[in-house]
């Protein structure tokens, strides 16, 4: 009862509201050019009718909800699963690099946090060009990557892993940096008491102390990691993935395909934030977490 | 135990003194200029005291453990543990430490926590246990082995944080206000836990508290130590028998120590004035 009334009801409350302003929004965005149509035909449609003629256009400005959902449905459900005009296929091909490229991350990220925690001369060194490789716009630095090693005959999942490890290292390298600096003086004095070494103290003190954060920051990785998979698959015309479902879609002005496109986009985002929390939550349980 | 008169207790008298300070000096330098911590403390402890440090805040007290400990290097004065200098001592674990909190590593279980130091210094499993074991029941903590510190109260974690300090069997200990966060009644609960603890192990144990009452019904000797510059003024002899009930502190004998240690810290505190 107390989940109904604390997570249920306010979620589809908001949901209700966003679907009915997204109908409205589709009227008034799609109204024009149906308008349009109707004069040119020379009918005069009823209210109602003008309504419904809004929201099934074959290629509207903003497609109706239940038009994406429609086209999500058959694109996921009807067709075979490998099939190119399967859902699954291109969620599949993205979430297939974005997996490779925050695997990748994730260790980059860690390991450079491990030599700026050791080393004070990594710190002033590396710090500023980790920030300064997160300001250059990766829409920009995407194609470039995807071209150069395409000409030198790479494609396929590397180029685009690599654009995901690229946005995915940083979060966890700031976060993994706090995390393993987030022991208590208390506690390192303790560690010095027993005369431990640098690697014990790393162990034994740092790592453990730096679980939490690593979780919080993988999350955010993740779905940095989606995004870079998808912003990669946007040049050069990518046969798969969702962002190639994407830039055809803008082609050909199918707009219906690309709203189910980024919907399964964001399905994938959840899924994988979800799995990283859930991955979190055993590993809190497993080391004697309080349960919250 | 016959308690000897003042005079012997001056320094070098002490025959195979667990500590020797000697001159002992320390100046931290802040943004506000330097600030002399510890002033020309002389201070010769032996084998088996239990010997407290007392005095208002900023008196060094937890300074001077700190410098017993090798947390911290005086900067000037000698000091020397179990014979060696305090960093020498620090490895070879001379000593076990508990800190004002009891620090414990919240994703250790009890038995793992206490098994911390044992596996730093690389003990075999079957001796981790059997001294976990030992430590756990010397505290009075049989029975909490697989709970996670969150789940005691705080009086039982600081007895954890001792079982850990004592659990690699290093002659020294060495409490920075282990009770100061708990209230009166486990306090008093904890100090006849550990004088009946001290009496078993024959440890010696020096205790920093700000409690008149705390250090005057635990010590053989009590250090008075008074701030700006952190120095001893007085050190005090307990005529105390060495079996102490909580109602000893009822009787003249133990007021007329007490009297004698607030004596002491007022006339540290005159030089403020």
């Amino acid at each position: 009862m107390d989940r109904l009334r604390d997570k249920i009801i306010p979620v589809t409350t908001l949901l209700a509201l966003l679907v009915v302003g997204w109908y409205a929004f589709a009227v008034v965005l799609n109204g024009p050019f149906q308008r349009d149509l109707d004069r040119r035909a020379g009918e005069v449609p009823g209210t109602l009718e003008f309504l419904v003629k809004t929201w099934s256009q074959p290629k509207p400005t903003l497609p109706a909800p239940h038009q994406v959902a429609q086209n999500f449905f058959k694109t996921t459900f009807t067709v075979k699963p490998w099939s190119n005009r399967s859902l699954v296929y291109h969620s599949w091909v993205t979430l297939s690099s974005t997996f490779v490229g925050f695997i990748f991350g994730a260790a980059l990220g860690i390991l450079i946090a491990v030599g700026i925690v050791h080393f004070a001369s990594l710190d002033r060194s590396l710090m500023p060009w980790i920030i300064t490789s997160q300001t250059i716009p990766i829409l920009a630095i995407a194609p470039m990557v995807v071209v150069v090693f395409a000409a030198i005959g790479v494609t396929g999942l590397f180029p685009k892993a690599l654009i995901s490890t690229y946005l995915s290292f940083f979060p966890v390298a700031v976060g993994m940096v706090k995390g393993l600096r987030s022991p208590e003086l208390m506690h390192l004095d303790l560690m010095h008491t027993y005369n431990s070494t640098r690697p014990q103290i790393f162990w034994k003190l740092r790592v453990p102390a730096s679980i939490p954060f690593l979780f919080a920051s993988m999350k955010v990785a993740v779905a940095a990691s989606l995004v870079g998979a998808i912003v990669a698959e946007l040049p050069t015309g990518a046969v798969a993935g969702i962002g190639a479902k994407l830039l055809s879609g803008s082609y050909y002005s199918q707009t219906i395909e690309m709203w189910a496109a980024l919907v399964a986009g964001s399905l994938v985002a959840v899924v994988l934030v979800a799995l990283v929390g859930i991955a979190g939550r055993i590993t809190d349980r497993a080391m004697g977490g309080r349960p919250a | 135990m016959i308690p000897e008169p003042k005079q012997a207790a001056s320094m070098a008298e002490i025959k195979n003194a667990v500590i020797e300070a000697e001159k002992l000096g320390l100046t931290f330098h802040t943004n506000d200029g330097p600030v002399q911590a510890l002033a020309n403390v002389n201070l010769s402890i032996g084998k088996g005291e239990f010997v407290s440090f007392i005095g208002p805040s900023g008196c060094g007290k937890t300074t001077l453990l700190r410098v017993i400990a090798d947390l911290e290097k005086p900067t000037s004065g000698k000091i020397l543990v179990n014979g060696m200098s305090a960093e020498q001592a620090r490895a070879r674990r001379a000593y076990g430490y508990v800190f004002q909190a009891a620090a414990l590593l919240p994703w250790r279980t009890i038995a793992s926590n206490v098994a911390l130091p044992l596996e730093i210094m690389g003990v075999s499993r079957a001796e981790q246990a059997a001294r976990i074991k030992r430590t756990l029941d010397l505290v009075n903590l049989s029975g909490f082995e697989k709970k996670y510190p969150w789940q005691l109260s705080g009086g039982m974690q600081q007895r954890a944080s001792i079982a850990r300090a004592l659990a690699f069997d290093a002659d020294l200990l060495l409490m920075d206000e282990p009770f100061g966060a708990l209230d009166e009644i486990v306090r008093d609960h904890l100090n006849e836990q550990l004088l009946e603890l001290w009496g078993r192990t024959e440890k010696t144990i020096c205790f920093v508290t700000h409690s008149i009452p705390e250090a005057v019904y635990l010590s053989t000797r009590i250090v008075v130590m008074s701030p700006r510059p952190g120095r001893v003024t007085d050190i005090i002899e307990s005529t105390l028998p060495k079996e102490r009930p909580l109602d000893i502190r009822e009787t003249p004998e133990f007021l007329a120590i007490a009297a004698r240690v607030r004596d002491g810290l007022r006339a540290g505190h005159s030089y403020e004035d």
